[in-house]
Formats: C-alpha cells, structure tokens, sequence
C-alpha cells in the first residue's frame, strides 16, 4: 500500500504529454479573459464591467459568489462535524476533500468581493477603523473572516504533511477538536447573517421569500449545499482522480454517498417544511396563484422537495448514479434560492424593465473566480494527500 | 470516558472564543436609539408644488454637483419618473391621474433622514450617523463601498459612484447639514418660490401639519407621512391624494429599520455560548457510546470464548467417559472372546481325549 501511495505522488500528467489538454486551453482562456476584465474592473470602475444600478446595488457577485458560494463552502463543517464531533468516523475520508473544498470556496468569496466592493483596499476597516456593530454584514464579515482562518489552519496539516514538517503538522492535527466546534459556530452565525442580512429590507424582497425565518433558512440550506457538494464533488474527483485514492477512500466511496444522501434527504425534507410553516406564519397562501408565486413553486418543487425524493430514492435503492445527479441539481437548486433572494425577487415592486440582468463581463468574471477555484483543487490534490492517507501518518486516523 | 486535561482546555477556548466572537453585536443592539426630540426638519406640502424644479437647481449648486444634461428650467424631464442618483440628491415628480390629468402633483424626492435610519443600522463601519440637528450624515473616509444601504434604505436613496474606478462614494442628500450649522436653510428650502417646503424643528412641522389638515381637510388626506413611517423621518410630507398615487410606499410600516435584525442579533451569544456545550457534549456522548460498544463487544467476545471452552471442555469429558466405556467393553469382548475361544479349545481338546479314550 505504502509503496502505492508514493507513485500516487506523481504528478496527474505525465511531462512528456501536451500541455494543450482540453481543461487547460479551456481554463486558460477563461483565466486570460478573467484577467483583462479585472484590469478593467480595477480601471474604469464598476460601470465599466457591470450592469449594477442604484436600484441593483447587489449583482451576481453578491447573489451567486458570496451567497451562493458561502453557502456551497459549507461541506467542511457538515463533515468535519460529522466526522469528529458525531463520531461517523465511516466518513473520515470525506473530511480533507471537504476541508479543501470550503476553504477553497472561502478563499473565493474574499477574493470575489474584492471585485464588488467599491473600495476593496479597505475591506478590514470594520476591524481596524471603524466597527459598525448594529450590522448584521459586521457579523459576517468577522464569522467569514475568522473562519476562512480556521479552515486554512484545518486545511494546513495537509500541507504540511507534503512539506514534510512533522512537528507543526503534529500540533495542528492536535487543535482538530477545538478548531471543529470554533468552525461550527462560526458557520451557524454566519450562514444564518448572510439570510438576516435581508431582514432589513421588508419592503423590497418579496412576501414569499421574505419570512423573519430567512436565517434559520439560509442555515438549513447551507447544510444541504454542504452535504450536496460533498457528493458532487467526490464524484467528480471519484472520475478524474481515482488513481490518486487509497484504498480507504475508494472502499468508503459508496458509503459516503448513500449515508450524505439520506442525511441530505432529511435536511431537505425538514427545510420544506419550515418554509411551509413560514408561508403560514405570515400568511402568504394568496401570492401562490400570482407569478412570482408560480416562481416560488418551481424553487420549492422542483429543486427542494423533488432532490429531496430522488435522494431518499437513491439511499434506498443504492443508486449512485442518480444520487450523483441529484446533488447537482440540489446544487443547482441552493445557487437559484440565493439569487431569487438577492435578484429576482429582490425589488418585485419594480417595473420589469427597470430589472436587473448582468453583464456578460460580471458573468465572465464570476466564472474565472470559479475557474480558479477549480485548477486550485487540481494543483492541490495531485499533490497534497487530500484523496489519500500520507504513507508516514497512515495508522493516525 | 476519559478527558485530558488539554482536551478539556481546549474546549474551554472554543467556549470562550465563540463567546467573544458574539459579545460586540449583542453589545451594540442593547442600544435603543429614540431619536433627537428638538431635530430640524422639513415639511414638504405637496399641494404647494409648482413642479418648478428650482429646488434641484439650488441644491445642485450649494453641493457642487456636476452640471446636469438638461437644464433645470426644462420641465421635460418630468415626463418619466426619476429616481435620485450620484449627480442629483433630490428630484421632482409628476404625478398625473390619467393622461388628460389638468391637475398634477409634484412631489419632491430626497433622503428622509429617518429617526432611526436603515442605513445607519446596517453600515459595517459606521459611516452613517444621526446627527442631533436631524440630518443623517455620510462619512466618506471609512466607506468600503459595500452598498448594504442601498439595499437596506425602505425610501430607495442612497445612490454610488459607479463610475469611479478609486474613490467612489454613497451619494445621497445632507440635509445641508454644513449650513444649517451655520444657522442658514437647506438650499432646496432657501429656494422654494411657493413655500411647498418649510424647515423648522420637526415637533413644530407635525403641529403646523397637523394645523393644515385641520383647516382644510378636503384639501388634505389625513396623513402626515413620514410621522410614523419607519419609526419617523426628519422629512414629512402633505398631499390631496393618497400617498401611494403620488410615488410613495404606504406598505412600509411604523417599525424603525434597526428593528428588523434586532432579534437575530440576540441570537449571536445564544449561539455561542450555547453551540460549544451542546457539541462538546455531544463529543462526549458519541465518544461513550463507542466505548460502550467497544467494552460491550469485548465482553461478548469474552463471553462466547469461556462458553465455547466449556462446552467444548464437558464435550471432551463425554468423549473420554465414552472412549473409556468402549474400552472398558472392548476389553471385555475380547477377554470374552478369549475365554470361548479358551474354552472352546478346551472342549475340543476334551472331545478330542474322549474319542481317543473311547478309541483306546
């Protein structure tokens, strides 16, 4: 085995093939593109690059990076919670790829919101000129920052393991508990301020998705994404990196995935029915037979309570494949609850020509944040013992 | 279960840690601001309104705001509803009943400079302040541009600098904050030819409102808005028809904006204090439980092993008594055996001496 996991350390292309392979000329180019656009952003302003108005002073930046992405990060702390405070230590092996994961995706947002804010220079003012602590954004930008600085301490063992500083390593590894319940806390208050963030504005976002339990949905939801990504994307890595796997991993494989996906069934099975009793609360029943109800419908059917179907499905009957598909979709389904809040139903009292729709440029940048996302992950786990146990701390899980 | 002491100190940090991570927001929503009772502001009588734009005049010049694309004597730009924005802290509408409406209504726009503003309540710096004369002032110098005002302001006011690659700003009306200071008027109220816009102290203006509608109430509907909206603005306004025909929310409500996240934000030492207990107990629970099973396991095991020996032990016996038996018969058998054969030897052997005997 040991033998096994050192050839894995190879990295995934062999030199003597092209570098011209179809995801480096696709992500090359995205990443060349991202990068004029940046100059441009950082140039003529956002005008230059965006179709943000004052109206619409939060775009897809906001909707999909930050929101979205905070709440697709989530899978460190589903499984790391899982895994060391829950004791399922069935899913140990799901706990680096997960911690990568989020602390990639944090990594992002921050860099993300660089693009959005007016003035990013001065991003840790809240902290060192100024605390505006009435802010629910005060919250999360502390929550965010703090735990961006747990999940790369939680993240850093792996590192260290491929720079071979024993010692250090030894001592993060030591801090795993503490650093589990800091990163749980900090999830639970953030997750849920991103939600509360809307509270202050009742009379802008609509009736059906306004509720005064927006936290305790974008919570919930956040949980979902966690447990969803988890599943997409050990898929994904179970399809393009298998050979870098150890045994553990690729015996857990299937585990994971069934025991995600039922966990993952009841979450959404419960979020359904806390957005009913908040649909109630208020009373909102009548905007269900108005468009933005039918709009409602589609989200609440279509990508909460039919993931939550398929899921139970692919639990009972052992179906990979149609779990594997189902995350995404509930993926799809997290990414398109976050931007009705943050846009479409966001200023519904407005004529539809005064709406939003990004420029292609914002779009283009948004997908060259997740690009970099993604050939980081690359770089990282053909290096790094993500997918595998280091030959020199296997016997330590 | 076994706890080290470092575990245990370690949890104690996470205990403490989340706990200071929540302490500031609590700390800050404790903080009821009521308002400024003897604050300035403005009434503005829509009845009064010519729509004659000279207020947007004066306030483009006293603020030095870039010149606009149509002049402020062209009443042209009426023809569409405009909002305010990075050149124009304040705008006039139109508002007609139908097409062939000969009375319109004119009704000024500008930051209502809230009591208790949205914006102030949401500003992760603090850049917004109330001040005591009642205007709501921005401070440029700390501002990270994240534009939650803009999405928290219930009025649609505040307007950015998009343009601006390196200092943009929130732009939004001061309620010539610098000049009232100075003991002089806000430029629009300076400027207004049909007195539509009165400034004076805002206890005062409700009263004189309050006076208007009394003398006239077929003039006026009997609502002052802006007294209660949002918890009260600094700004109140007058008009003949319902405020909702004239461009302004009537859904708003009466609860001040820092209202709204108050709750949440209680939660945060809820959380925290809370979230490090349960977890670690649950750590512990979780961590019993394996053990229990463990030991549970181990025992059975154990259990099973001295069953099996001695069922195997009394199997033995049962053999041995048996194999003894079956010796014990065997040897019989055989000593049977031999004694026939002894005496059928000896019967023959006696035959045999008969027959020679009778032989002989």
């Amino acid at each position: 085995m040991s033998d096994e996991a050192v050839l894995n350390t190879k990295p995934i292309t062999p030199p003597a093939q092209s570098l011209y392979t179809p995801f480096n000329v696709i992500a090359g180019i995205i990443l060349i593109v991202g990068f004029i656009i940046t100059i441009r952003r950082f140039t003529g302003g956002l005008d230059a690059v965006t179709n943000l108005n004052d109206n619409y002073p939060w775009g897809i930046w906001i909707g999909f990076d930050l929101l979205a992405g905070v709440a697709l990060a989530a899978g460190g702390f589903v499984t790391s919670a899982a895994v060391y405070i829950f004791g399922m230590k069935r899913y140990h092996s799901a706990v680096r790829p997960a911690i990568l994961t989020g602390f990639l995706g944090y990594a992002l947002v921050v860099i993300a919101l660089h693009y959005d804010v007016g003035r990013p220079w001065r991003l840790p003012y809240p902290f060192i000129a100024q605390q505006g602590t009435t802010s629910i954004l005060f919250e999360v930008a502390a929550c965010v920052a703090l735990y961006l600085t747990v999940l790369f301490i939680e993240f850093s063992p792996a590192a260290m393991e491929w720079l071979g500083l024993r010692r250090a390593r030894n001592i993060v590894v030591k801090l795993t508990m503490l650093l589990t319940i800091f990163g749980v806390i900090l999830s639970t208050l953030h997750q849920s301020s991103l939600g509360a963030m809307f509270l202050m504005a009742p009379s802008k976002l609509h009736p059906l998705w306004y509720s005064s339990y927006l936290p305790v949905y974008f919570f919930i939801s956040s949980i979902i994404a966690g447990l969803s990504m988890v599943i997409f994307e050990s898929s994904l890595s179970h399809r393009y990196f298998a050979h870098k796997m150890d045994e553990a991993h690729l015996n857990e494989k299937e585990g994971i995935a069934f025991g995600f996906a039922k966990a993952a069934a009841l979450v959404l099975f419960g979020y359904f029915a806390i957005k009913v009793v908040g649909i109630a609360m208020d009373n909102n029943w009548h905007y269900l037979t108005t468009s933005y109800g039918t709009w409602f419908l589609v989200e609440m059917l279509g990508f909460v309570a039919l993931p939550c179907f398929l899921y139970a499905v692919g639990a009972r009957e052992k179906n990979l494949n149609l779990i594997k598909w189902t995350s995404a979709l509930t993926v799809f389904g997290i990414v398109l609850n976050r931007l009705n809040i943050c846009l479409i139903a966001y200023n519904y009292h407005l004529p539809a020509d005064e709406k939003y729709v990004p420029h292609w440029m914002e779009i283009a940048i948004s997908l060259f944040i997740v690009t970099l996302g993604v050939v980081a992950f690359r770089f990282i786990v053909t290096r790094m013992p993500i997918l595998y146990a280091h030959p020199d701390y296997q016997d330590e899980h | 279960m076994s706890v080290s002491r470092r575990k245990f100190l370690g949890w104690l940090g996470a205990a403490g840690a989340g706990v200071i991570s929540g302490g500031t927001a609590k700390a800050a929503s404790n903080k009821h601001f009521k308002g400024y009772p003897d604050s300035m502001g403005v009434l503005h009588d829509t009845t009064l309104c010519v729509g004659c734009r000279s207020c947007e005049a004066a306030c483009n010049k006293v603020n030095a705001l870039p010149a606009p694309k149509q002049d402020f004597t062209d009443t042209t730009v009426l023809e569409r509803k405009r909002r305010t924005d990075s050149s124009a802290f304040t705008v006039v509408n139109r508002f007609k009943q139908s097409e062939s409406d000969k009375q319109p209504v004119f009704v000024k726009k500008q930051c209502n400079h809230c009591l208790e503003p949205a914006c102030a309540s949401v500003c992760f710096v603090g850049a917004f302040k109330k001040s005591p004369e009642g205007a709501v002032t921005y401070d440029e110098s700390v501002c990270v541009g994240c534009r939650y005002c803009m999405i928290a302001c219930p009025f649609e006011i505040p307007a950015y600098e998009y343009d601006k690659a390196l200092t943009p700003r929130v732009v939004k009306c001061t309620m010539c904050h610098p000049r009232v200071l100075e003991g002089k008027l806000p430029g629009c109220v300076e400027e207004c030819p049909t007195e539509a816009l009165l400034f004076g102290e805002r206890n005062k203006l409700i009263k004189a409102a309050r006076k208007r509608i009394a003398r006239f109430p077929e003039r006026y509907v009997d609502h002052i808005y802006g007294e209660n909206e949002m918890g009260g603005t600094s700004w109140l306004y007058l008009s003949a028809r319902s405020y909702e025909q004239i461009g302004m929310r009537e859904d708003l409500g009466v609860t001040p904006a820092p209202k709204f996240t108050e709750g949440i934000l209680s939660a945060v030492p809820i959380v925290a204090g809370l979230w490090p207990v349960l977890l670690t107990g649950i750590y512990a629970v979780s961590k019993r439980k394996d053990k229990v099973a463990q030991e549970e396991q181990s025992q059975a095991v154990a259990e099973a092993v001295t069953q099996a020996e001695s069922q195997a032990e009394v199997k033995l016996k049962k053999a041995l008594v048996l194999a003894k038996k079956e010796k014990e018969m065997a040897v019989k058998k055989e000593a049977r055996k031999a004694l026939e054969k002894a005496a059928k030897a000896q019967k023959a052997a006696e035959k045999k001496a008969q027959e020679e005997a009778t032989e002989k």
